[in-house]
């Protein structure tokens, strides 16, 4: 069965993206290019691969990336929508590119060179039956080994950002269920 | 196997698949110049929707007096391919999957603030499904342009991983001074009809659209199956296609191999017609000694129409496949991609009971779908 490899939460407790980035002392500029939803799922990726040994540039095409929410980008909608205003016209393309939800899963996958499936899905509420299911299509395709997924919200004062790793097959460990996800990220 | 059992597309050209394919047979495009259309400072050439017909066509069903025409040309389309596929939307062995980039966004422009519940992707989708009797929560695809093709990936896995019977997966995006405003300050939009793969090209068409497939994992529906699927990544730029092509060729690798590509009647690519995303296509097609199988871009016919293109595109194909054609691609006069696909301005014979169908989108993300002629309906 697929097991747990590794997992990380950001809260809102966690406090300013921004001093976390600094404080894990992680040096990568484009970082602070990124909205807010990029920086909080770059940062739990950042832990949940630094656990399994593999938060580098090595390429890795058995990877794939399934991250969920339930606003997609409507923080940047938001903002964005403010640009275009009848009397202030000022459309930015560096705002417009975050107005999709799966970019945040390029960004992942741009720091750590991660060439598998990348799939963004919007469900109500956090789901874990709903991550277990979508985990399972992912290891459909037969050439992917590992899983990084989880949970990337935004909206201020909810936990942010829940992610996991998971391998397809392995035992020991905390295996991949509803249950068990339920579990680590109630504490 | 998973079959193609029903259809849909409904376009500002016209409702249904046939009506659709068949103006387009004929030559038609909506795409046309528009000038002030959704207060934008600059015009845009784009095929859009009359949403006063949609609310016609719609009628007194159920929700007509808080849906949005997105999701009422959503219910319409799926109503229509279910009804061909004759299937039971409301059991609980059919499961909606949903393909949209942005849904209802232009209702920010009067509930800035996001408070708005059908803003949510989920809302609508739910909302779509819900008119059909549907127990199961729908999933929703958001994985940019190449939404539409992943979600018929998703609702596979979903046929073959889960056990459900019957997946309708409907795709659909609607313009909006957010959408249209978004691609300008990209300097992404021509300000003409689009010219896919074209030395002249320069930038995209976005339009509407709303697109529906049944699949079903009993009989051969319309003869066409959806033989295989993948997605990748080509972790290289959040906003622009990698010079190596390296996700859309891993993407075709994964689904193709020699005997498939010797049974290739065509390729329907992305084909966007800017700059970046033409030419990574065509250095992926090489690397796949791809390159000389006939190919076409619709995108100078129907334009981008974001989560719906994926749908609408590969519905065309299919009609085409099983009336052994290749389409058109309007525009295309002289090859300007680093290597020479088979492009043509004219209708060919199609030879061969497969096509490929690739696509490519913003967050770096590449898919390729294969489908295969098994029969007649």
């Amino acid at each position: 069965m697929s097991r747990i490899v590794s997992y990380h939460s950001i809260t809102a407790e966690d406090g300013n993206l921004i001093a976390l980035y600094r404080s894990l002392g992680i040096n990568y500029p484009k970082f602070f290019k990124m909205d807010r939803m990029s920086k909080a799922g770059f940062l739990a990726a950042e832990a949940v691969l630094g656990q399994a040994g593999l938060r580098n540039e090595e390429p890795k095409d058995d990877v794939s990336i399934v991250l969920v929410n339930s606003t997609a980008s409507t923080v940047d909608d938001i903002e964005f929508q403010k640009t275009i205003g009848d009397q202030e016209y000022f459309p930015s393309p560096s705002l417009f590119v975050y107005t999709l939800p799966n970019v945040v899963c390029g960004e992942i996958a741009i720091r750590n060179r991660i060439l598998g499936e990348t799939s963004f899905y919007v469900q109500e509420r956090f789901d874990a039956a709903f991550l277990v299911r979508a985990v399972r299509w992912a290891f459909a395709d037969r050439s992917i080994g590992k899983v990084l997924c989880g949970w990337t919200e935004c909206l201020a004062g909810d936990r942010v950002c829940r992610m996991m790793l998971v391998e397809r097959d392995g035992s020991g460990g905390t295996g991949f269920t509803e249950e068990t996800i339920n579990e680590i990220f109630k504490r | 196997m998973v079959a193609i059992a029903g259809h849909n597309i409904y376009t500002g050209l016209g409702f249904g698949s046939r009506a659709v394919y068949d103006r387009v047979r004929a030559g038609s495009s909506g795409l046309a110049l528009r000038e002030g259309t959704f207060g934008v400072p600059e015009p845009f050439v784009a095929s859009l929707f009359d949403r006063s017909a949609i609310r016609e066509r719609f009628g007194d069903r159920d929700g007509a007096g808080t849906m949005t025409p997105l999701e009422m040309a959503m219910v319409l389309s799926a109503e229509d391919a279910v009804r061909m596929a004759g299937i039971d939307a409301s059991s609980e062995d059919t499961i909606f999957v949903i393909s949209t980039t942005k849904g209802n966004v232009e209702l920010l422009e009067n509930a800035p603030d996001g408070g708005d519940p059908r803003l949510a992707l989920w809302h609508s989708a739910r909302t779509v499904a819900s008119r059909f009797g549907n127990p199961n929560e729908p999933v929703c695809v958001s994985n940019a342009c190449t939404s539409g093709i992943c979600a018929q990936i998703v609702a596979k896995r979903a046929i073959e991983e889960e056990g459900y019977t019957h997946a309708v997966v409907i795709g659909a995006d609607m313009l909006s001074r957010f959408v249209v405003s978004g691609f300008q300050c990209l300097k992404a939009l021509s300000g003409k009809r689009c010219r896919p793969f074209d030395r002249e090209r320069d930038g995209l068409n976005l339009s509407e659209g709303v697109a529906t497939l049944v699949l079903t994992s009993t009989g051969t529906g319309i003869g066409v199956e959806l033989e295989d699927g993948c997605i990748r990544n080509d972790a290289n730029h959040i906003s622009a296609p990698s010079r190596t092509a390296a996700g859309q060729t891993a993407a075709i690798r994964a689904v193709m191999d020699e005997g498939r590509a010797a049974g290739l009647a065509f390729i329907n690519l992305h084909g966007t017609a800017t700059l970046y995303n033409d030419s990574m296509e065509s250095v992926a097609l090489h690397q796949c000694g791809l390159d000389g199988v006939p190919a076409v871009s619709y995108k100078s016919i129907f334009g981008h129409t974001l989560g719906a293109a994926g749908v609408i595109e590969t519905v065309i194909s299919c009609l085409a496949l099983k009336e052994r054609v290749v389409f058109p691609t309007p525009g295309y006069r002289e090859c300007g991609v680093p290597y020479p696909l088979s492009l043509s301005e004219d209708f060919r014979p199609a030879a061969g009971d497969r096509f490929l169908k690739i696509m490519s989108g913003f967050g770096g993300i590449n898919a390729a779908t294969l489908y295969r002629r098994t029969g007649d309906e």
